[in-house]
C-alpha cells in the first residue's frame, strides 16, 4: 500500500441545520500516532462517528488503506482493521470481563471458534484462554469472569481498550482514553499505548490532557467549531493564535501572544 | 405414576418448552408478547394435519415447529424494525390477529375448536423439554450465544463489533416462534383438543413473566421460571385452601366451607412478580450467580482495587 492508512477527506455533516463538522480533511500514515484535539463540543466525537460510520457524512470522502469506505455498512468496517474505544465506556454490563474482551474477537477473519461452536460448555476454550491472555498482558488484573459493572472506572476504561484490541486493529480511534483517570492509572495507559503503538498500530487519540497528547503524539489536528484550525506538531501547538483563540477566546489570546512575545 | 403427577410433568414440560421459545427472543433484547399466538400456529398445525391429514405423531409435531418457526421468520422482518413497547405492542397484535384467524376459520373449527385423534403422554412432552432445554444451552454457549447477549446489552456497539444485530434478533425470533410453535404442537397431542380461547392474552403475558422473572441472562432462567409459576399454583391449590378453614377456624366460623375460587392463585402469582420486580429485577438467576456456583473457589472480587 502507498499513500496514508486513513485519509479524511473535505468531510461534512448537519444536525439539524447545524453544520457540525464542516469540511475537515487530514491524513494519517500507516504507524502514526495523530491527536485529534478542541474545546467542547468542537465535533471530536463525531468525526469517530463518522469515521466508524455511525454517521455518513453529507459530503467527502474517508479512505481506509487507500480503499474509499463511503458506503461500507458500519458493521464492516472494522474489517478494515478500524477498531474503536467510547468517550462513555461502552461495556456490555451484563456480560463478564473476559466475554466483553471476546466480542471483540468477533469481526476477526481468524477469529478462534467458529459462530456455532462451543465457548466455554468444557472449561475454556481456545477464543477464551486468548482473551485472558490478552487482558494479562495488559495488565489488567481482575478475575476474568467478573462482573464488568461493578469494577471501577478506570479499569472499565481498560477493558475497552484491551477489546478493541482484541480486533487486531491496523487503525485504533481512542475517544479520551485518559478522561477519569488518576496520575498512576494515566502512566500506566500511557505505556500501554506505547506499546500497542510501537507493536504497529496507528493511533489516532481525542484527548483533553496536552501532557498527554505531547508525551504520546508528535502531530496534532485542532478542531474548532467543526472546522479544522491547526495541523502540525504539538509542541508548538499552543502557541498557535487561532488555537489559542479557540480554547481562550479572543482577548486572552491577545494577552498571551503578547507574553510569548515579550519572553521571546 | 399417577395421573396427578403425568399431569403435571406434561404441563411443566410444555411449559419449559414454550419459555424457552420466548426466551430466545428476550435473549437478544426483544419482549416478544405474542407468545399465545406462535402457540396456536403449532397447536393448530398438528391438530389439523392429525385429523385432517392423518400425519403420525413425530410430523405433525416437526410441521408444528416449521409452521411457527416460518411465519416468524417472515413476521419478523418488518416487526423487529420496531424498538420497546411498539414491539412488544406489535408481537401481542400479531397474537390476536392469529387468534382471530383462527376464530373465523371453519376448516379449524372456528370457536368450537379441533379434536386431536393421537394422544401422546407425559414421556413425550418430558423428552421434548429435555431435549429443547440442552439445545439452548448449547446454543447460549457458542459464539452466537456470546453475541445474542451482547447484542440484548449494546446494539449499536455489536454492530460497530462486526456483529450483524439484525440476522442475529431475527434469527433468534424466529427460532423461539419455532419453539413456541413446538409446544403447542405437544399441547394438542397432550390434550387431545385444541381450542382458541387457550392461547389467550394471558399465557402471552405469562410465559414472558417465566421468561422475566426466571431471567433472561442465562438458559437457567426460563427453566427456573417455567418450574417455578407452574408448580407454585399447584403448591397453592392445596395450601390455600387449608389457610382458609385454618383461618376459618380461628374465627369459630363453622358449618359448609367452599374452597377459594381460582382466582386467588392468581392474585399470589401477582404478588410473586412485584415482589421480584422490586427486589430482583434481573431475574431469579443471574450470570453472576451461575459463575459463583460453576467456580466456587475462584475470586470473582477484584484483585486490583
Ligand atoms: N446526533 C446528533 N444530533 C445533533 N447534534 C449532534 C449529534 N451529535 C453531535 N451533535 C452536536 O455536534 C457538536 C459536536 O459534538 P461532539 O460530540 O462531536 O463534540 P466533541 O468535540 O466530542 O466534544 P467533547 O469534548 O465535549 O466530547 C455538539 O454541538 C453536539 O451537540
Ligand atoms: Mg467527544
Amino acid at each position: 500500500m502507498t499513500g496514508p492508512l486513513l485519509s479524511v477527506e473535505n468531510l461534512s455533516i448537519s444536525f439539524g441545520g447545524l453544520k457540525v463538522i464542516d469540511g475537515v480533511s487530514f491524513d494519517l500514515e500507516e504507524g502514526g500516532r495523530l491527536a485529534l484535539i478542541g474545546p467542547n463540543g468542537a465535533g471530536k466525537t463525531t468525526i469517530f462517528n463518522l469515521l466508524s460510520g455511525v454517521y455518513r457524512q453529507d459530503t467527502g470522502h474517508i479512505r481506509l488503506g487507500g480503499e474509499v469506505i463511503d458506503d461500507v455498512p458500519s458493521r464492516k468496517r472494522i474489517g478494515y482493521g478500524m477498531a474503536r474505544s467510547f468517550q462513555n465506556i461502552r461495556l456490555m454490563p451484563h456480560l463478564s470481563v473476559v466475554e466483553n474482551v471476546m466480542m471483540g474477537q468477533h469481526a476477526r477473519p481468524d477469529r478462534p471458534g467458529r459462530l456455532l461452536a462451543p465457548l466455554s460448555i468444557f472449561g475454556r476454550s481456545r477464543a477464551r484462554a486468548e482473551a485472558e491472555a490478552l487482558l494479562a498482558e495488559m495488565g489488567v488484573e481482575v478475575a476474568p469472569g467478573q462482573d464488568v459493572s461493578t469494577l471501577p472506572y478506570g479499569i472499565r476504561k481498560k477493558i475497552e481498550l484491551v477489546r478493541a484490541l482484541a480486533a487486531r486493529p491496523r487503525l485504533l480511534l481512542l475517544d479520551e482514553p485518559a478522561a477519569g483517570l488518576n496520575e498512576t492509572e494515566t502512566g500506566e495507559l500511557m505505556a500501554f499505548l506505547d506499546r500497542i503503538s510501537d507493536s504497529g498500530v496507528t493511533l489516532l487519540v481525542v484527548e483533553h490532557d496536552m501532557g498527554l497528547v505531547r508525551s504520546l503524539c508528535d502531530r496534532a489536528v485542532v478542531l474548532n467549531f467543526g472546522q479544522k484550525i491547526y495541523d502540525g506538531s504539538t509542541a508548538d501547538v499552543q502557541k498557535d493564535p487561532l488555537v489559542l483563540e479557540a480554547y481562550l477566546g479572543p482577548r486572552h489570546a491577545e494577552d498571551s501572544a503578547k507574553e510569548a512575545e515579550n519572553v521571546a | 405414576m399417577s395421573g396427578y403427577w403425568s399431569g403435571i410433568i406434561t404441563l411443566l414440560s410444555i411449559n419449559v418448552v414454550f419459555a424457552y421459545g420466548i426466551y430466545l427472543a428476550v435473549a437478544t433484547g426483544q419482549l416478544n408478547l405474542g407468545g399465545a399466538g406462535f402457540q396456536a400456529l403449532g397447536a393448530y398445525a398438528a391438530a389439523w394435519l392429525c385429523a385432517e391429514q392423518g400425519w403420525p405423531i413425530w410430523a405433525t409435531l416437526g410441521a408444528s415447529a416449521v409452521v411457527a418457526g416460518g411465519i416468524g421468520f417472515a413476521f419478523a422482518f418488518p416487526i423487529l424494525r420496531l424498538k420497546g413497547v411498539y414491539l412488544v405492542l406489535g408481537t401481542f397484535a400479531f397474537a390476536e390477529v392469529v387468534a382471530g384467524v383462527i376464530i373465523n376459520s371453519d376448516a379449524l373449527g372456528g370457536a368450537m375448536g379441533l379434536p386431536v385423534p393421537e394422544y401422546i403422554d407425559w414421556h413425550v412432552p418430558a423428552i421434548a423439554a429435555v431435549g429443547v432445554a440442552l439445545f439452548c444451552f448449547y446454543l447460549m454457549s457458542t459464539r452466537l450465544g456470546l453475541a445474542v447477549r451482547a447484542v440484548h446489552d449494546d446494539d449499536v456497539v455489536c454492530d460497530l463489533l462486526g456483529v450483524d444485530v439484525r440476522l442475529v434478533r431475527v434469527a433468534l425470533f424466529a427460532l423461539g416462534a419455532a419453539l413456541a410453535g413446538f409446544a403447542g404442537g405437544l399441547y394438542a397431542h397432550a390434550y387431545t383438543y385444541v381450542e382458541v380461547q387457550t392461547f389467550n392474552a394471558s399465557l402471552s403475558i405469562y410465559v414472558l413473566l417465566y421468561v422475566l422473572l426466571g431471567g433472561a441472562q442465562t438458559a437457567w432462567g426460563p427453566l427456573a421460571g417455567a418450574a417455578f409459576f407452574t408448580l407454585l399454583p399447584e403448591l397453592l391449590r392445596n395450601t390455600l385452601p387449608a389457610l382458609k378453614s385454618s383461618l376459618y377456624g380461628l374465627f369459630g366460623a363453622d358449618g359448609s366451607m367452599s374452597p377459594p375460587d381460582e382466582s386467588w392463585r392468581f392474585v399470589a402469582l401477582g404478588v410473586v412478580t412485584v415482589l421480584m420486580m422490586v427486589f430482583r429485577s434481573e431475574g431469579l438467576i443471574t450470570r453472576t450467580m451461575v459463575e459463583r456456583i460453576s467456580h466456587p473457589f475462584r475470586s470473582t472480587k477484584s484483585e486490583a482495587l
